[in-house]
């Protein structure tokens, strides 16, 4: 029998198995952040133990950099938080102690860890990468097996290069036939969760495939891989194909000369074998699937932008009753309402989900020779790394969102959980790219519906939700 | 992490069941970003007379004399006797890793919250359950007694009191062995360490370019 692409990959990686079935797991690539790193570190002081392969690791600082100009003049002393600042300068003094390769505050490489690792090169096909942070399914776009983990096991990788593991369950989510236009891969992601929940892939690694997954450029496919986590699976993952090999190449950590070929011809095996079995396969139709909005505090709470919130009726449960009720008074919405009426008081364009250039390109065309509207009272745009920041404006595109009354900001994660400055007021509806919706997520009482760039580039200057398709055609 | 085979030390005893973590670290000492430096604030609320804060000097501040850590007799302890249900409350590893740095190496108590328990071997801290009557007995005779110590044995799974009376507590044998040897998760994976080696050797040869350094 054939073997998925997540069987390759796992066969891959296994150093022992043990007898109660659990494996030590091989792990190529650590990426390491302020937030969850510190405690690591300070474990292998304690112990006296030194890091495996201090190589195989990259960190940089992204969850807590303040993003306005400012403040970033100034390096770590600029930031205001204090708790903040201390997180960032403990993560430069142990990348210096330990000699673990940072893109620090102030260096162009710097942003966001999963815009950068495949920015750089650091990501790729046959990987295992790991990193404290649940996102890392980001990184399963290049066919690399991919999660995210907890602090101590950060320190487990540090010290031992492996990690103890379970394998899980392989799922095949099928998106069929073409996407229309103006649908991206976040419109493609929040369909599937609307569809199989937010529980559908608990215990499972899942292949997205299928025509409309193939056609996606790399960083449509890493939106979609990316919230594979919000559909209840730790890894994502895509199949290498051309794009996967034209994206990596010449990108600074990716192999070159003849190690180049020699990686080339084995990242074409890794796709899913054509009799491989999946323990559960979902079909999604891609002509289905319309621009989302996420109406309520889960991300599968999700609808068409041409749809209503949902009445309490379409509830398939107990359960979910009690959660849509409770979602309608968070989110000050009534059943039924239309999604077009909700208005927009902050618009968030950012985040691991989507701020890479083809999102900022996105937003710009939407935004080009028009003005947020003045009901708005911030719309961010917020890019995942310098180096996409150098690029958008290589292009001319923050002059165009500044133009439309957008705000250009220093990459980072900025308002996606606020633990920075950038956050949401009581009662705030924002329109955000980011990939969680759940009740205070972007400041407390803040009010979070998830959209594609375009879709909340639209709803700025509409000041409400929108059909972006029908804006792009006027233009 | 530590092993533990033998401790012999001072016992204070906290009468108290239910102990929870928010009472071993208040929630306002978890920002850190370091897993040592807790002990000063163990158990801060009932050891102090102000609401403590991270990065106060704790020397200046006032103490609650009556508390059983600030009393004379009982200073430099390692051994912790207290009521049931010991560690509810969250899973935080910060309980522990406080207890560890106050100076404590075993707990002893007629039960233990789950979380509390699994993480505390995690962490080369022994917790010891023992019947009711005989922990009612040990708070006796700790109360009796100044300078008071317990000898804790974890390869012959026994309390041994100053009058030669022995405990036996149960231990699961996997736990025990790690303790013994101070074998953490990171400890036992280190024993596969040729295992490692071989997988990276073979691996290197048809993958090269994943050993490149960053
Ligand atoms: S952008 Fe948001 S989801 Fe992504 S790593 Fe940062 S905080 Fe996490």
């Amino acid at each position: 029998m054939g073997k998925t692409l997540y069987d390759k990959l796992w066969d891959a990686h296994v150093v022992d198995t043990r007898d109660d079935g659990t494996s030590l797991l091989y792990i190529d690539r650590q990426l390491l952040h302020e937030v969850t790193s510190p405690q690591a570190f300070e474990g292998l002081r304690i112990a006296g133990r030194k890091p495996w392969r201090i190589a195989a690791n990259l960190a940089t600082p992204d969850h807590n950099v303040p993003t306005s100009a400012a403040e970033r003049t100034q390096g770590i002393n600029g930031i205001a938080d204090p708790v903040s600042k201390i997180q960032v300068q403990t993560l430069d003094d142990n990348c210096n102690e330990f000699g673990v390769m940072q893109f620090a505050m102030g260096d162009q490489r710097q942003g966001i860890v999963h815009v950068v690792g495949p920015e750089q090169g650091a990501t790729l096909p046959g990987m295992t990468v790991v990193c404290g942070d649940s996102h890392t399914a980001t990184h399963g776009a290049f066919a690399a097996l991919a999660h995210g983990i907890g602090t101590s096991e950060v320190e487990h990788v540090l010290a031992t290069q492996c990690l103890l593991q379970r394998k899980m369950k392989n799922m095949l989510v099928q998106v069929n036939g073409k996407v229309g236009p103006g649908i991206t891969g976040k419109d493609i992601v929040l369909h599937v969760i609307g569809v199989i929940g937010t529980a559908g892939g608990n215990g499972c690694a899942i292949e997205f495939a299928g025509e409309a997954i193939r056609d996606l450029s790399m960083e449509g496919r890493m939106s979609v891989c990316n919230m594979a986590i919000e559909a209840g699976a730790r890894v994502g993952l895509v199949a290498v194909d051309e794009k996967t090999i034209d994206y990596l190449k010449d990108r600074p950590f990716a192999p070159k000369a003849e190690q180049w070929q020699q990686a080339v011809d084995y990242w074409r095996t890794l796709v899913s074998d054509a009799d491989a079995q999946f323990d559960k396969v979902v079909e999604i139709n891609a002509s289905d699937i319309e621009p989302q909005v996420s109406w309520g505090t889960s991300p599968e709470m999700v609808v068409p932008v041409s749809g209503k919130v949902p009445a309490l009726a379409q509830a398939k449960s107990d359960v979910q009753r009690k959660d849509w009720q409770r979602a309608y008074e968070y989110m000050g919405l009534a059943p039924e309402q239309s999604i077009e009426s909700i208005q927009l008081d902050r618009v968030f364009i950012g985040s691991c989900t989507n701020s890479r250039i083809e999102d900022i390109r996105a937003a710009a065309a939407v935004a080009k020779g028009r003005k947020v509207a003045s009901s708005v009272k911030q719309a961010m745009v917020v890019p995942g790394s310098g180096l996409v920041k150098a690029q958008a404006e290589a292009e001319g595109l923050h002059e165009v969102l500044l133009e439309a009354g957008f705000e250009w900001r220093e990459p980072g994660c900025s308002m996606c959980l606020a633990m920075n400055a950038d956050r949401l007021g009581a009662g705030e509806h924002c329109a955000s790219t980011s990939n969680r919706n759940f009740e205070g997520r972007q400041g407390f009482g803040g009010r979070t519906h998830l959209v594609s760039p375009a879709m909340a580039a639209a709803a700025a200057i509409a000041g409400h939700f929108v059909d972006v398709r029908t804006m792009v055609e006027e233009a | 992490m530590k092993a533990f085979t033998v401790e012999q030390g001072i016992v204070a005893p906290m009468d108290r069941a239910n102990i929870d973590t928010d009472m071993i670290i208040p929630k306002q000492f978890l920002k850190s970003i370091k897993r040592t430096g807790f002990g000063p604030n163990l158990f801060d609320e009932l050891r102090y007379l102000d609401v403590g804060q991270p990065g106060m000097d704790n020397s200046k501040r006032p103490l609650n004399e009556s508390f059983v850590l600030n009393q004379p007799r009982y200073q430099g302890a390692s051994v912790l006797l207290a009521r049931e249900n010991f560690g509810c409350g969250s899973s935080r590893e910060h309980a522990p890793w406080a207890l560890d740095d106050y100076g404590f190496r075993a707990v002893i108590a007629p039960s233990f919250a789950d979380i509390f328990y699994n993480n505390c071997f995690k962490n080369g801290l022994l917790p010891i359950v023992l019947d009711d009557a005989i922990v009612d007995q040990l708070f006796s005779e700790v109360a009796a007694t100044e300078g008071y110590q317990l000898t804790v044995d974890l390869s012959e799974q026994v309390v041994v009191t100053p009058g030669e009376e022995r405990f036996a507590f149960e231990v699961d044998a996997f736990r025990k062995h790690c303790l013994l040897n101070g074998l953490d998760d990171i400890g036992l994976t280190l024993q596969e360490a040729d295992k490692i080696k071989n997988y990276e050797q073979q691996r290197k040869a048809v993958t090269p370019w994943l050993f490149a350094d960053v």
